[in-house]
């Protein structure tokens, strides 16, 4: 006995692989399996374009939004809450992979369990980077312009996708919670609520009264205006209400409070398996 | 020597079953072990428990000597895990998928490439190799799978119910396949609802059902407590089935069951060939009309009835 354990420690001078070098493996193949399925980026593409279009040009015409032009009050806030729609993606894609035992067979090997959450998670908010991006493009095409600095344009970009990084792991919890493709779909319902019921769109005081209450405590909000503050410039305070920096650093509380509950939560759920 | 595998006393419950109750497993070196049993019986769970992907409520469980428990990653590091489903990614050609797995084993890219083309050949993959899995049939995919628990060169595998839902064809490749690795010196344990397929490839058969193991021994010694084959008769004349019957137990045989719905007689045969002969000519002298006479092997179901004494899938159904 201890001769075949001698030769396993021979052979295998490292019993686990880095956690580096197999995050970045698993992130390689979720990444792939997103970019080799061209009909699921055209779609998304399309329909997110379609709903920004529609915004913009339709209900836009009616929408009040203060001083600012409606396009200027509505893509930060499509931006923002574009996060959610992109993670619903990422809750399936996470329980499709424990419907298929894609999650059995990375847990059964010699890898840092942690990886395989870290990977998922950067695949998908680099998914969710891109998707940003592209909308931004489409808004100055229609006319979106920054007010303030482009540093400050390129900090609002930035802060979209930190928010991303949090909700990422939510979701990613949600989709091990759920275990099949379907019910984590059913589960990303949650979404609506969270960016309807949001500044996102239409000004919270035009809201009913009970809705006002929800609208103005839940995260959203505050993500959505920090990324609005800092691309309206010195017009912020005076649309919003407060400088951006109130808005960031309330929008940065929220981040860190969804991190602080999803990371455990996902990691929990992860090792019980 | 150290056992492959050496489980005792195992015992892992959920919210409402148990679904491993003191579970006894003593798998050698060289060779393949089947686990056999019904939907339920434990085996996936038992599986999962071995591959460190749940914990144990109690027992203890070794691979190679190492504790499942509290040594995970040299249990790991041993062992490649197939499942019931082809865990493979469809959006990345086969030899990605296989370079994948091979570089999370801790091998560098040169490395990875070599052992995706080793695999890749040992299986008869070579010419769909950069096709995406999406475009393989269910039997490739299945057979990447096998490919992607090989390429860390496992000293154990484990083979969760590999052929389950495969076409007759793809099920002997795969076992052709799993033979082959056998060879080569990898021990196998492996799952099934099948007892031909216990009989065709391991060595030594563990029987389980909720959660223990309730025979185990070589496919020849089962068999043996179960009668050795079954001879089957089919025939469209509902009114002569019992004429059969009898005259199939006359043969010595011991009791034949009558199936009425679907119109088939059974009767247990010690020996081979002679019995089916004799059961010929005797259904021939009592001028039956049959439809199809065959020797087979016992069923899962007709073993559970022998050892148990009831039937493994009005089990199943029940639960």
């Amino acid at each position: 006995m201890t001769t075949i354990a001698h030769d396993l420690d021979r052979r295998n001078e490292r019993i686990t692989t880095g956690l580096v070098a197999s995050t970045l493996t698993i992130t390689r193949r979720a990444a792939l399996r997103y970019l080799r399925t061209p009909q699921l980026i055209v779609m998304a593409t399309v329909q997110m374009s379609l709903f920004f279009l529609i915004y913009r040009y339709m209900f836009g015409g009616a929408i009040q939004a203060g001083s600012v032009p409606y396009v200027d009050y509505l893509v930060p806030g499509f931006i923002a809450t574009g996060v959610l729609f992109s993670g619903i993606g990422a809750a399936v894609a996470t329980a499709e992979d424990v419907e298929q035992g894609f999650v059995d067979r990375l847990r059964s090997l010699p890898i840092p369990r942690s990886s395989v959450l870290a990977a998922r998670v950067l695949a998908d908010t680099a998914i969710l980077a891109l998707a940003a991006a592209v909308t931004v493009a489409i808004a100055f095409a229609v006319g979106f312009r920054l007010h303030g600095s482009l540093l400050d344009g390129l900090a609002a970009f930035g802060l979209v996708i930190v928010f991303g990084f949090a909700f990422e792991w939510l979701f990613v919890t949600m989709g091990l919670f759920a275990g099949t493709g379907q019910a984590a779909q059913g589960m990303g319902m949650i979404v609506f609520p969270l960016a309807f019921v949001s500044s996102a769109y239409v000004t919270v005081a035009s809201m009913p009264g009970w809705l006002q209450v929800f609208a103005k405590h839940q995260p959203l909000t505050d993500m959505v205006d920090a990324v609005r503050g800092l691309t309206l410039g010195t017009r912020a305070r005076v649309e919003l209400g407060h400088p951006s920096s109130y808005y960031v650093a309330r929008s940065l509380v929220w981040t860190a409070a969804i991190l602080a509950v999803a990371v455990p939560l996902a990691v929990a759920r992860y090792r019980r398996g | 020597m150290t056992a492959t595998i050496e489980a005792r006393a195992l015992e892992k419950r959920y919210r409402k079953s148990r679904a491993l109750d003191g579970l006894e497993l003593v798998a050698e070196p060289g060779g393949v072990t089947a686990v056999l049993g019904p939907n339920g019986a434990g085996k996936t769970t038992f599986v999962r428990a071995v591959a460190t992907l749940l914990r144990l409520d109690s027992g203890t469980l070794r691979v190679f000597g190492h504790d499942v428990g509290r040594e995970p990653e040299r249990v790991r590091r041993l062992l490649g895990l197939a499942g019931q489903f082809a865990a493979v990614e469809p959006a990345m050609s086969g030899r990605e998928n296989l370079e994948l797995v091979a570089r999370l084993y801790g091998q560098d890219r040169r490395t990875a490439r070599a052992s995706a083309q080793r695999v890749l050949e040992q299986l008869g993959l070579v010419e769909p190799a950069d096709r995406l899995v999406r475009t393989y049939s269910g039997g490739m995919r299945r057979r990447l799978d096998l490919g992607a628990s090989l390429v860390g060169q496992p000293r154990l595998l484990l083979l969760d119910e590999p052929t389950t839902g495969l076409d007759p064809r793809s099920r002997i490749e795969l076992w052709d396949a799993i033979r082959a690795l056998v060879e080569t010196g990898t021990d196998v344990l492996l799952t099934t609802q099948y007892l031909d397929e216990a009989d065709q490839l391991a060595g030594r058969i563990v029987i389980i059902d909720h959660g223990r193991t309730i025979a185990e021994g070589t496919p020849a010694e089962l068999k043996c407590r179960v009668g050795g084959h079954v001879i089957e008769v089919h025939t469209q004349r509902r009114d002569q089935l019992a004429t059969i019957a009898e005259t199939l137990a006359r043969l010595d045989h011991g009791e034949a069951q009558i199936d009425e719905a679907t119109r088939r007689v059974t009767v247990g045969a010690d020996s081979a060939g002679d019995g089916l002969g004799a059961a010929v000519s005797a259904l021939d002298a009592a001028g039956v009309e049959i439809d199809d006479i065959a020797l087979r092997q016992p069923t899962l179901d007709e073993v559970f009835l022998a050892l148990t004494g009831r039937s493994a899938t009005d089990e199943a159904a029940a639960a």
